[in-house]
This record gives C-alpha cells, sequence and structure tokens, in this order.
C-alpha cells in the first residue's frame, strides 16, 4: 500500500480491496516499526485518525466520496490542529494544543482524508536541516547519518520512507523544496496568497507558503486543489479561482519555454549536480520543450536580502510569545521584565534567537533605512529580474540545492554556511512566485532535486510540467532499501 | 558587532541572556550574518520602491460589523499560568 499513489490508494478504497481503517492502521504500523529510527513525528494522532478513518469509511460506502476521502496525512506540526499539540518544533509551544484548526488543516479534513499525526519541523521553522527541533534531528532515510533537509524535514523524511503517503509542509526560504530535494520526493512551494495561512504558525508574513510535499506530481496536484483558496480569514489570501490541477497534467509540452539562469550554473555547483540537472533539460527537450539561457543578474544578492528581511518579520512575529497567554513560562518569574526574558530565553533554540537578535536590529532606530528598507528595495530588483525572465520563457529551470544531504553536524555550528544551502529556493520567496522541487537522478546514493519555478499562479504548469518528467523517469518511485517492506 | 551592541538587543527583544558563553556565541553568529548582509550596502538602488509585499497588494478591508463570537473561554484554555475572571495573573507590574 505504502508505494501506491494517491490515485492508486483512492481506487482501492473504492472498490472495497481495503477499508480506509485497515489503510490508516497499515501507516501507523509503519510508523510504530520505523519512526524511532528517523524521528519524523512529533505526535502521533491514532485515535482521532481510526475515527477519521471510520467516518471515511461510512461516506465510502454511502457514495458521498470525494478523491481524498479515506487517504491518510501527515500535516507539519506549524499548523494549528484542534485539540492536539500544535508545536512549531519548539520548546515554546511543546505544551500548546491548539483551539482550532488551521485552515489547511480543515480542508483536508473536510476532503475527508485521516491525519495520522504532526511532522517535526526546525523550531520556528528555521533551519535548513531539521537540527534546530526540540524534539530531536530527523534523520534522512536514505543515509541516516545524513539530514533530510528542513525546515519540514519531517514530512520529508515521513514521505520517502512511506510513513505517510503524502503530508503538508511550509516554505519561507525553501522549507519545502530543499528538503524535498534531499529526500527524494516532489514538494511545491504555491505562489504567495494561494494557500491560506491562517492557523499556519507565523515565522516571515511576506514570505511564508504552506504547500504539499507527496511521492509525485500527481499526488501533489491533488492535495493542492484541497489546500488551495481564498480564505477570508487570511487577509493576505488571493481571491482568484482554483484550476483543477489534475485535468491539466497530461497537457503536452510541446512548446514550453525553459529558461536556464546562467548565474546557477558557475563555479559554485558541483558538477555531478549540474549534470542530473543537464539531462533533465535533455529529457524536456524530448518531450518537446526548448531550452534557452536567461540571467537573474541579481540572485546573488538574494541570500543577504532574505537574512534582513525573514528575520525582521520574525523578531516582529515572535514577539507574540511573552509566556501570558500561550506557550512556554518560566518557573517563579521575579517581575514582568525577568517572565518575559526568561520565557522567551528559555522557550525559543538558538538559531530562533539568532533570528529574533538580527531582525531587531535591522528594524531598531537608527538602522531600519540602511538594512530593512534597503533589502526590501533589492527584493524587487530580484523580483524583476524573474519578472523579465518570465516574459520570455515560461519555466525557468535548475537545481533545487547545491549539495546533496550533508551530514548531521556538518553545518551545525556555523549558521551562515547552513543559509547558503538556500542559495537557489530563497529568490523565489521574495519574488513571491511558485516553484517546485522534482527528484532528478542520484548522486552516490544521495537523491537530487531539481526546481521547477514558474510565473504568479501557474502551479498548474508547473505540476504538468513536473508530471511529464515523471512520466519517463523513475527517480521519484525509488524507495529507500531499508523501507521497503 | 560589540558584547555591549548584543546585550542592547537582547534587552530590545525581551530575550535574556544565560550566560557568558551564550553572549560569547550570539556575538561571534551576529557578527558573522552581519558580513553576510554588508554587501547590500553596496548597491544602487535610487528610484527602486521598496517591495514590502511579494505581490504589491494592499491590505484588504471589510465592513466593521460583528462577525466573531465570544470564544475567550476556549481561547484563554491555554493559558500557561492562572487566569482570574478572564485576566491573566502577571507578577505585579505596578507599585504600591
Amino acid at each position: 500500500m505504502h508505494t501506491q499513489s494517491l490515485t492508486e490508494l483512492s481506487s482501492a478504497l473504492k472498490n472495497k480491496e481495503f477499508s480506509s481503517k485497515e489503510l490508516t492502521q497499515h501507516y501507523l504500523a509503519r510508523i510504530e516499526k520505523y519512526d524511532a529510527v528517523l524521528n519524523s513525528f512529533i505526535t502521533v494522532t491514532p485515535e482521532q485518525a481510526l475515527a477519521q478513518a471510520e467516518r471515511a469509511d461510512q461516506l465510502l460506502a454511502k457514495g458521498g466520496a470525494q478523491p481524498l476521502t479515506g487517504i491518510p496525512i501527515a500535516q507539519k506540526d506549524i499548523f494549528c490542529t484542534k485539540g492536539v499539540r500544535s508545536s512549531a518544533g519548539s520548546r515554546m509551544l511543546d505544551n500548546f494544543v491548539s483551539p482550532y484548526d488551521a485552515t489547511a488543516v480543515a480542508k483536508a479534513e473536510q476532503a475527508g482524508m485521516v491525519m495520522l499525526g504532526k511532522t517535526n519541523m526546525d523550531d520556528m521553522a528555521m533551519g535548513s536541516s531539521n537540527e534546530n527541533s526540540y524534539y530531536g534531528c530527523v534523520k534522512n532515510p536514505w543515509d541516516l547519518a545524513r539530514v533530510p533537509g528542513g525546515s519540514s524535514g519531517g514530512s520529508a523524511a515521513a514521505v520517502a520512507a512511506g510513513l505517510t503517503p503524502i503530508a503538508t509542509g511550509t516554505d519561507t526560504g525553501g522549507s519545502i523544496r530543499q528538503p524535498s530535494a534531499f529526500c527524494g520526493i516532489t514538494g511545491l512551494k504555491p505562489t504567495y496568497g494561494r494557500v491560506s495561512r491562517y492557523g499556519m504558525i507565523a515565522f516571515a508574513s511576506s514570505l511564508d507558503q504552506g504547500g504539499p510535499m507527496g511521492r509525485s506530481a500527481e499526488d501533489v496536484a491533488l492535495l493542492m486543489k484541497v489546500m488551495a483558496g481564498f480564505d477570508v480569514m487570511d487577509s493576505t489570501s488571493t481571491d482568484i479561482p482554483v484550476p483543477d490541477y489534475s485535468a491539466t497534467l497530461n497537457d503536452s509540452l510541446a512548446g514550453l519555454k525553459i529558461g536556464l539562469p546562467k548565474e546557477y550554473f558557475s563555479e559554485g555547483l558541483d558538477p555531478a549536480i549540474a549534470a542530473c540537472i543537464e539531462a533533465a533539460a535533455k529529457e524536456y527537450e524530448k518531450l518537446g520543450a526548448t531550452l534557452h539561457e536567461i540571467s537573474l543578474p541579481n540572485s546573488h544578492l538574494s541570500v543577504p536580502a532574505y537574512y534582513v528581511i525573514a528575520p525582521a518579520e520574525c523578531s516582529s512575529n515572535l514577539s507574540r510569545y511573552d509566556g501570558i497567554r500561550f506557550g512556554h513560562r518560566c518557573e517563579n518569574p521575579k517581575d514582568l521584565l525577568d517572565l518575559y526574558t526568561r520565557s522567551r530565553a528559555e522557550g525559543f533554540g538558538k538559531e530562533v534567537k539568532r533570528r529574533i537578535m538580527i531582525g531587531t536590529y535591522m528594524l531598531s532606530s537608527g538602522y531600519f533605512d540602511a538594512y530593512y528598507l534597503k533589502a526590501q528595495k533589492i527584493r524587487r530588483l530580484i523580483a524583476d529580474d524573474y519578472r523579465k525572465a518570465l516574459a520570455e520563457v515560461d519555466v525557468i529551470l535548475g537545481p533545487t540545492a547545491p549539495s546533496t544531504a550533508f551530514k548531521l553536524g556538518e553545518k551545525a555550528s556555523d549558521p551562515v554556511s547552513m543559509y547558503l544551502s538556500d542559495i537557489y529556493t530563497i529568490a523565489v520567496n521574495l519574488a513571491g512566485l511558485p516553484a517546485m522541487s522534482v527528484p532528478a537522478g542520484f548522486v552516490e546514493q544521495l537523491p537530487v532535486g531539481m526546481q521547477l519555478t514558474g510565473n504568479y499562479f501557474a502551479e498548474a504548469k508547473l505540476l504538468n510540467a513536473a508530471h511529464q518528467y515523471q512520466q519517463v523517469t523513475d527517480w521519484h518511485k525509488r524507495v529507500p532499501e531499508q523501507f521497503r517492506e | 558587532m560589540s558584547p555591549e551592541e548584543v546585550k542592547k538587543i537582547a534587552h530590545l527583544a525581551r530575550l535574556a541572556i544565560l550566560s557568558e558563553e551564550e553572549l560569547a556565541a550570539y556575538t561571534r553568529n551576529l557578527s558573522d550574518i552581519m558580513h553576510l548582509i554588508e554587501q547590500l550596502k553596496a548597491v544602487d538602488t535610487t528610484g527602486v520602491e521598496p517591495m514590502p509585499h511579494p505581490l504589491d497588494a494592499t491590505q484588504r478591508l471589510r465592513p466593521d460589523e460583528i462577525t466573531e463570537s465570544d470564544q475567550h473561554q476556549l481561547l484563554q484554555s491555554v493559558a500557561p499560568f492562572a487566569t482570574v475572571e478572564s485576566l491573566y495573573l502577571v507578577p505585579q507590574v505596578i507599585e504600591e
């Protein structure tokens, strides 16, 4: 069951080959068997899952089922889930049982999906390796000595190891795409405003987006249809209709113009990874696409600009954690200042505190113009680069990450080196564009992801391009040896 | 960045610095991050508008009508410490 597509599982449920309850029990058993090693879940919700599965089975029997009724899902622990701990991977929210559901979670429930649990992640979504979680690091199913990527490392590892058929993630600087690349799965960061952020614990409000992570573009398209849509509860959510992403997966790619940014293929890129991307480009040519060299001249500024804007926004968002209304509170505070400073120092991990401090500095008087305002202007230069490029080509192709999964501990003590692993993904968040990571090969038995970036609200085109590539390649079907049974 | 500046920022951010090692680590890390960011200063951005929102959207407004219900009991059920008559208890703030 754990290597079947969502469509196959849905079909099997409708034909009564097995029930949603049996399917859910299958995944719960796999989580019990394998997750002690991977640590991809923070909270598993067996009773709730089985209750949801029973309701799904009733719907399936009555004939009122939707495409994803009865299909299990794992939710990144950044999404508030009513009655279930929602920790964002942080000690700050270890005691937080959410009183409400995030819109993305409510939509999955309304679609009849069965929540297996909440997946592990970097503390407050800040990290690129899932080594910053209060709940311990997550292991990459392809090599347990390596990171799965972050911040959605738990979701990526759980999907890759077949502990869940599909999962949600969030992406502020690459946190869906980079772990998808490191774990050999398919992940989509939607256009800013496409998926509601209501109930999605905030990191950087102008950059955050939630999205699907799964075993294929076909699966991801199904969950994307459920997640996307205008939400009155999110004032940054865009009010445009949601297309049927599955309906256009099989459109021909003849005439599709693919741009390859020359800045991405410089000496900094591992030649073995460059070779995978070049091979993928050739597959696209065979499918009828044409390749074009493009330029994104300000791409070298994305990482520094991001590390002004994201920390600034995070310092503002995380000021809500004051030990008073929810979350961690220190013992025996001697006065209000002590309550604030110690609750926050104890509740947040090191990386979170670093970013809050950088952000506070950027926004403080005397520095606001030189840093924050400057970075927002550079952000426009970066977005304009993409606008010009996407006037010439339909889709931009490049590597998702500069390396394959690095070893646990390798970058943990050097924050800046960790930041540079997001070099290809970050600019996309600054511009607010949609982008996917798609499995494109292996280097020394570790997965390589290619990144497809599209124009605003062009998720259907990206999914189509990814799906057609997955019809002529089988990278996305591989399962790490240890987790096959 | 100097340890003094780090202490000032930590105060603004309401973050206690729990040890001398922590102060030294933050000073090092923050200086490295500032070094990464310095390259932004050299970029010519004359005449460029800042981009606070990726789609240049403006805040959506709605009519000033009550649409929510009183859920304070539910929402206060997650308080980490005591509440009394819907008020959160904190250490004394105002002197006698």
